[in-house]
């Protein structure tokens, strides 16, 4: 991957990216290691709490009840947090919110920035915008500095150098910290990494960040992080400029019950990340004098405006999703061409951008439902994604291929004696293309026509000789 | 000015396209308070069990830990900071009588700089709440507490806590913090660490690399 930006208005469409980056053994040796980690982590720290399920539920329940009444928890939001000394701006779209960042640093009069982890800043894709006006930015969040130092792009929400192992870091630390004599333990090079920093820490005047929470109640802002690099820009600069989607408000600091358990559990495995921030606006004897946020839109109104695709918005950004996508595992971050990967991925970016610039996400899917089930705020993200389909199918009018093939399905699933006809007839119509590997599975490699999209990267395992339905009837008339 | 005044109206105004109208604080209210919340809100186990799982889970987290009754605490911070060989101790305004030993340099936080913060061996505070089940302590801009970049430039934390403070859920703990939820506040969970290279968790990257906490028995206790 180079350093230019995922952008899905020039990324190459997921099926073709996929394809590259299956081809790249290391890539999905390092993400298979990774997400293998933190979803035995993630296991481990759920199946601490009994209660898992009742939180997921009051999860879904406080992010759908924001949602339907986000003017008056925004508005609330700003009252106070302008009442605390902060400064609130708001942004119709990328290029607003950038304008607005970007003429906020050069007021403070300097020309370099401390930035922590923010998908967000990666959405509107800040850092070129600061560079272009003069403005150097420092990531600080270890991830992100590998990210920045090696020309890089982020591939996973939550640990977003998650494709590189420790020789490539250590690489690219060597070179670019000039540290020729670097160890490659994962000690060493987080020594390196707290000793390229500190010096920044203590000298950079001005900090940027993303936000996980915006609460209406008290004006507060809330940042879950681990290294302590994001309490660093938030308490040491003078100016903190932080910039958040619209979506990310909720109520009550009382919400923070719910989501400060789901949160940490979900993403990292953790029972609760090393740190978590709330400031609110400001306070004249702790951390920066002038603080400022910027409210930002960017299509989320859109999301919103879509009865289906609404439940877009209620994401956390945990990454669970992520970690037990059989997709994602198999191709890495890159491949979805945007800088929010996986299967929140294949649903936030088609609508975030114009969908024609994302047709292909959608069907970066397998539908098995393992996102859904791992979502802490239990977004339906395969109904999202059938939902998206239909967009994309409808936009490119009904006469294609791939139009009549959704309606016959549609008509089939309307009808039990046709499911049940269309599954012999899928039975007869696959055989040619079947082979056996050693344990008498069938497999097909290859299919014709459009549907060999779908068997390009992966194989897919042949239809069983006998369906669900069949076994139960003939065991019913068995009388066993 | 005049831009922003506009894009907050029009963004507000897309807003309430989408629902179907302006929303109502009232109506927002009853609705909010209507939300199931069907999860553990409060203790389930007994004090002496809570104590225990806060100190198990702190450690599991790379903390130290130690729990003393209350006549016991000087003796206990003095054992800690000599096994850490810290000497330039840095406390906030408001820090409890009986806590720091003789024999050590305490200096009270008086506003210092970032990179005079970082010429101190450690820090030590108290803190308004404890969750054990997460194995947290949470530190507010409140007396003994003091401001949050000295409890995150010096490299060793050490951190008292009352019994009295300690709570077994998130959920009871937001309930305590609710009062004084305006103040800056830090949840603090083992020392920084990281997971970015390869998962391997490693301890200290940019705040403290070292955690101290000294729990204090309740007076009345067994
Ligand atoms: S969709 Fe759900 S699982 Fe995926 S990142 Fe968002 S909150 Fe996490």
């Amino acid at each position: 991957m180079s350093g230019t930006a995922l952008d899905p208005r020039t990324a190459p469409v997921f099926p073709m990216a996929a394809r590259s980056a299956m081809g790249d053994t290391q890539l999905r040796k390092n993400v298979r290691h990774a997400t293998d980690v933190i979803q035995g982590k993630r296991a481990r720290v759920v199946g601490e709490m009994p209660d898992w399920q009742e939180l997921r539920e009051a999860g879904k329940r406080i992010r759908q009840h924001t949602m339907a009444h986000l003017d008056v928890y925004l508005e609330e939001f700003e009252r106070n947090c302008t009442k605390a000394g902060g400064v609130v701006h708001w942004a119709r779209d990328a290029a607003e919110a950038r304008r607005i960042i970007v003429d906020l640093v050069k007021a403070t009069g300097s020309d370099e920035v401390i930035k922590i982890k923010s998908m967000t800043t990666e959405e509107i894709q800040l850092n070129p915008a600061l560079e272009a006006a003069g403005i150097h930015p420092f990531e600080t969040d270890l991830a992100e500095l590998i990210i920045q130092l090696g020309e890089d792009q982020p591939s996973h929400i939550v640990v977003p150098a998650l494709h590189k192992n420790r020789q490539q870091i250590r690489e690219i630390f060597r070179t670019k910290m000039n540290l020729p004599e670097l160890g490659e333990r994962p000690q060493d090079l987080a020594d390196a990494a707290r000793m390229f920093l500190r010096e920044k820490f203590l000298r950079v005047k001005t900090g940027v960040s993303g936000a996980n929470f915006l609460i209406a109640e008290t004006g507060g802002v809330c940042v879950v992080e681990s290294e302590g690099n994001g309490r660093m820009c938030l308490t040491l600069p003078e100016t903190l400029i932080t910039v958040a989607g619209i979506d990310k408000v909720v109520p009550r600091f009382q919400d923070l019950e719910v989501l400060l358990q789901v949160l940490p559990r979900s993403a990292t495995g953790e029972r609760m990340n090393p740190y978590n921030s709330i400031w609110t606006g400001v306070d004249a004897a702790d951390g920066p004098k002038a603080f400022h946020i910027v409210l930002m839109d960017n299509a989320r109104t859109e999301i919103l405006a879509d009865a289906e695709g609404r439940q877009t918005l209620n994401c956390i950004r945990c990454g669970a999703c992520q970690n037990a996508c059989p997709v994602y595992r198999q191709t890495g971050g890159h491949a979805y061409g945007s800088v929010y990967a996986g299967p929140i991925g294949a649903i936030l970016t088609p609508q975030l951008m114009e969908m024609e610039h994302a047709q292909s996400l959608p069907y970066a899917s397998s539908l098995c439902g393992a996102c859904y089930e791992v979502c802490p705020v239990k977004i339906n993200i395969p109904e999202v994604l059938i939902h998206l389909r239909n967009k994309v199918v409808e936009q490119n009018g009904m006469r294609n291929v791939e139009a009549l093939a959704m309606r016959a399905m549609g008509m089939i699933f309307q009808s039990e004696r046709r499911f049940r006809a269309a599954q012999r007839m899928g039975r007869i119509a696959e055989s040619p293309l079947v082979r056996k590997d050693g344990q008498g599975q069938g497999w097909i490699g290859w299919l014709p026509g459009l549907l060999g999209g779908w068997t390009q990267v992966r194989d897919l395992q042949s239809m069983p000789k006998e369906t669900f339905r069949d076994w139960w009837e003939k065991r019913g008339t068995d009388g066993k | 000015m005049a831009s922003s005044a506009d894009a907050r109206a029009a963004v507000l105004g897309r807003i309430r396209k989408a629902i179907g109208g302006a929303s109502s604080a009232d109506v927002a209210r009853a609705e909010w308070e209507a939300i199931p919340r069907e999860f553990k809100r409060a203790a389930s186990h007994e004090r002496g069990e809570v104590l225990e799982l806060l100190v198990e889970r702190l450690i599991d987290y790379d903390a130290h830990v130690v729990v003393v009754r209350p006549e016991g605490v000087t003796d206990a911070v003095k054992s800690l900071l000599e096994a850490r060989g810290v000497r330039q101790l840095l406390v906030p305004v408001g820090m409890p009588d009986g806590v720091l030993p003789e024999g050590f340099a305490f200096v009270v936080d008086a506003g210092f700089g970032a990179s005079e913060l970082d010429a101190f061996d450690g820090v030590v505070t108290m803190a308004t709440v404890a969750i054990a089940e997460t194995g947290t302590v949470v530190l507010q801009n409140a007396a003994g507490q003091g401001r949050r970049a000295a409890t995150l430039v010096p490299d060793y934390h050490l951190c008292v806590v009352q019994a009295t403070n300690v709570v077994e859920t998130v959920p009871e703990a937001m309930v305590r913090l609710q009062a004084t939820a305006s103040l800056a506040t830090t949840f603090v969970s083992g020392p920084s660490a990281t997971a970015d290279i390869e998962m391997t968790r490693i301890k200290g990257v940019h705040g403290p690399r070292f955690l101290d906490v000294v729990v204090i028995e309740d007076a009345g206790s067994k």
